[in-house]
């Protein structure tokens, strides 16, 4: 006891946010991901990670636990959001149809009502995309949705400088169509500018690796090429925004060539070839929306996408696309997919690890197990039912969540003024930078 | 069923069917020219809403000849001979949209199908009919069937200061007389800052009922003219006025919508001062003005319970449709207007995430059928499952708002339209 003390006081010094005592949930059905559902199960979270998981009798809660009753509740881990635009943050501007250069964490407000609403929502994941208007918009964000206020405080990187923080955002499709010199005007034309850019990337990296380390023969430093060099060497993933087949495709084989492993993102038309992706290997993070159309590639765009996927192999993922769908009925994506033939194990999986294999940090977030972060949402029910409330979002041992808290159940159920200026206003004529 | 129209069905029930086993597929092969020759049907489930009462534990509902024939416990009924029997978990009267721009607005999105809204003229057009733009072959119509809407009240969208005239259409029928069950039921009024930029005037909000108010006015006087017995005193036809007289007469419903507090009661305003059959729409901020909007009598039609909260919405909340049951004003849902994905929203999504949300069942119900029904002026025809009225009727395999539940069976005026199971 006295050791446990110990450790706790030596690790949490030092640390303000820092959770020395151990809490132990109790009475939960547990859904772990990584196994069977447990009843009244025990989880027991200290320092921001999880010390147990188990059944009741499995599971020694230390003796200084603070003790949390949740019994008749479901836990799960928190949401992982492949795709989203909480934060209001733009990426590149006009200038350019690729600009691999721009990093939307230099643009990201984390004081945004929309990053709560998501914590509403019971994501704890999230990673934030400029938008779909350029075949390469910039360098994403992968956060934590702390309660911080700096950007810093909510990257899952420590080290902004010298880390891979995010992925990098590219579009095909009519999206970055605008034909006006700047940008392509065919689909063509797309694929060709973006090889283009990418064997410029592969000839900076081989001066990199001529250079061999020494500084007199290294090329000058270029913001674009570090970034693609990064994509190049497998450190930073590309997530390719597509819809119709053809363009699910296209994605394909430019990662092919390049010898990097997109996340096929939005994949509308992906039940058309749900085996080519599968062959791919490539993962694919979808999206789901109340009614086919709305824009031309997405008139065959069908619920029945993410059940196609995984019976073909694929990594599935849902994400929100928010502010497209709402943060806040995220798990509504997953059940929609169930309604639509996914298995109901595989369709919690998709809101959870298959992120963060997306994301690669499956190692640390994605399934309830010893070690891994202490992560989870704790819901009033049954996930994929439509009268199920998110109650709590806690993140690393932290609650960023509780809907028994009356500002926080503003942001949940909607209130006069909480969520003003938390959208970019979009308005889709082609022109814009919004186009998600 | 035309020809045709049976090859269509086929077609398209054949690209639902692509991710579907083989044996689905037979099934409903094998059961698909049954089902277009049965003019009579049983059609039982464990328990049947019928947005008329009591919910029914085993019920019954007997269909013929395109009405429903008799509503009731399955055990107090002998199902005549000859009637095609279909079983579901749960039955509901079919679906009503109150208030989308489906079939004005198309899926495509692009300019050749959306005629929703008119801005090369001036802002103020009641002379626009949604029966000159409504195609009931819109892939959306389709769409919202499979879902379970069996009619829609759809026109000219929000952002016009006067839009045009909505019609009611049922979502089977293959041209629009066939559809349309009203022709010209409101018009469509839009007040605050979601009146388009484009148009010259009005620029502001109080630009904006100044138009409108003397625009009454003018039309007070014509119609005051028109009513004169010598024919000759008459003034000569003219399309706007005739349609502003219609609304002064009380033919036509004022569809007014606006999400601010402020713009309620603009519209409240607006219609006592010209004695208006005032429907509110959207409504984003009537949480604000719960009592003005209940002592005006107005009917409500409320904005999607998904609505995204941005621009005049942005105050809008998943409670709003519990707040107004609790003050005991009945309202109706409705899919709304989107300009991107979706384009078009799903009014049993809504209703369910508005129970969700505190809605009781029987209301959220309510709030698809009965309600719309009645603000339509339709519900001696449809909106609830008794004897006599359409047999628009939805069969479910269970609870109709789980995200996992399907529409299963879907009939308009007798006929099945829809069997996917979707």
């Amino acid at each position: 006891m006295k050791q446990w003390m110990l450790i706790c006081l030596l690790v949490g010094f030092g640390q303000v946010a820092a959770q020395e005592i151990p809490i132990a949930f109790t009475g939960a059905t547990l859904l772990p991901i990584s196994g069977t559902p447990i009843e009244q199960g025990v989880l027991v979270v200290q320092q921001g990670k999880i010390l147990a998981i188990g059944k009741a009798s499995a599971v020694r809660i230390p003796l200084n636990a603070q003790r949390v009753d949740l019994s008749g509740k479901t836990l799960m881990p928190g949401l992982i959001d492949t795709h989203s635009h909480v934060g209001e943050a733009a990426g590149a501007d006009g200038s350019a149809a690729l600009q691999p250069d721009v990093r939307v964490l230099d643009a990201l407000n984390v004081l945004s009502p929309s990053l709560t609403r998501a914590r509403a929502g019971g994501i704890t994941t999230v990673n934030v995309m400029p938008g779909s208007g350029h075949l390469l918009s910039g360098q994403t964000a992968y956060l934590k949705l702390r309660k911080g206020k700096t950007i810093q405080e909510l990257l899952l990187c420590k080290d902004l400088l010298n880390e891979v923080c995010g992925g990098m955002k590219m579009a095909n499709g009519t999206n970055p169509m605008r034909d006006n010199g700047t940008f392509p005007g065919t689909r063509a034309r797309s694929a060709a500018m973006a090889r283009q850019l990418f064997l410029k990337a592969q000839h900076y990296q081989r001066k990199v690796q001529d250079a061999a380390g020494d500084a007199s023969k290294m090329p000058d430093r270029d913001l674009q090429m570090e970034a693609l060099v990064q994509v190049l060497e497998g450190k930073r993933t590309v997530h390719f925004h597509t819809h119709r087949a053809d363009d699910i495709l296209t994605a394909i084989r430019i990662g092919q060539e390049f010898g990097f492993k997109p996340v096929l993102q939005h994949v509308s038309e992906g039940w058309k070839v749900a085996k080519e992706i599968a062959a791919s290997g490539f993962p694919a993070s979808v999206i789901v929306i109340d009614s086919p159309g709305g824009k031309l590639e997405a008139m065959e765009m069908r619920l029945e996408t993410g059940a196609t996927l995984v019976k073909e192999g694929v990594l599935m993922g849902y994400h929100t696309d928010d502010y497209i769908t709402d943060s806040r009925l995220f798990l509504r994506s997953a059940a929609l997919g169930v309604r639509a033939g996914l298995g109901r194990e595989k369709a919690l999986e998709s809101l959870t690890l298959a992120g963060a294999k997306m994301l690669g940090l499956d190692h640390r977030i994605g399934t309830l197990e010893v070690g891994k972060d202490a992560d989870f949402i704790v819901l009033s029910g049954d996930p994929m039912s439509v009268y199920t409330r998110i109650e709590q979002t806690w993140i690393e041992g932290q609650m960023v969540f509780d809907l028994s808290n009356p500002e926080d159940r503003k942001f949940a159920n909607g209130a006069y003024g909480v969520l003003v200026g938390d959208v970019v206003h979009t308005h889709h004529d082609g022109e814009d930078d919004d186009h998600r | 069923m035309t020809t045709a129209k049976t090859i269509y069905y086929f077609i398209s029930f054949l690209k639902q069917s692509l991710m579907s086993n083989f044996f689905t597929l037979c099934l409903a092969v094998l059961s698909f020219p049954a089902s277009l020759m049965a003019q009579t049907y049983a059609l039982k489930a464990d328990v049947v809403h019928t947005a008329a009462g009591p919910s029914i534990s085993n019920g019954l509902i007997l269909v013929k000849e395109g009405k429903i024939e008799w509503v009731g416990p399955v055990k107090e009924k002998t199902i005549p001979k000859g009637y095609k029997i279909y079983s579901a978990k749960v039955i509901t009267p079919g679906l009503i949209d109150g208030h989308s721009v489906v079939g004005l607005a198309g899926a495509l999105n692009q300019p050749h199908d959306q005629d929703q809204l008119e801005t090369s003229g001036s802002a103020l057009a009641p002379e626009l009919s949604a029966l000159d733009a409504y195609n009931p072959r819109e892939v959306l119509v389709e769409y919202l069937r499979m879902m379970g809407v069996t009619t829609i009240h759809t026109g000219h969208g929000p952002g016009a200061l006067i839009s045009g005239q909505t019609l009611v259409a049922k979502t089977a029928g293959s041209n629009v007389q066939e559809a349309v069950i009203d022709a010209a039921a409101m018009l469509a009024i839009t007040l605050g800052a979601g009146i388009n930029s484009g148009f010259k005037t009005p620029g502001t909000r109080s630009k904006a009922i100044a138009l409108l108010r003397q625009e009454l006015l003018k039309a007070q006087t014509y119609l005051r003219k028109m009513e004169q017995a010598e024919l000759s005193k008459r003034p000569e036809r003219d399309l706007r006025m005739e349609a502003l007289a219609q609304l002064l007469r009380g033919e036509m419903k004022a569809l007014i919508t606006v999400d601010r507090a402020h713009d309620i009661q603009a519209a409240i305003r607006l219609a006592k001062e010209f004695n208006l059959k005032l429907v509110l729409d959207s409504v984003s901020e009537a949480y604000l003005v719960i009592d003005e909007i209940k002592s005006s009598g107005a009917e409500v039609i409320l904005h999607p319970t998904m609505k995204r909260a941005a621009g005049e919405s942005e105050n809008l909340t998943f409670e709003t449709a519990k707040i107004l049951n609790e003050a005991d004003i009945p309202f109706s849902l409705q899919s709304g207007f989107e300009g991107y994905v979706p384009k078009t929203r799903v009014v049993l999504f809504e209703a369910g995430v508005a129970a969700a949300y505190g809605l009781p069942f029987e209301k959220a119900l309510a709030a698809i059928t009965i309600h719309p029904a009645r603000i339509l002026g339709l519900d001696q025809r449809i909106g609830s499952l008794e004897a006599g009225k359409d047999a628009d009727v939805v069969l479910f395999d269970g609870d109709p708002f789980e995200y996992t539940t399907h529409v299963c069976i879907v009939f308009v005026n007798g006929k099945v339209v829809s069997e996917n199971c979707r």
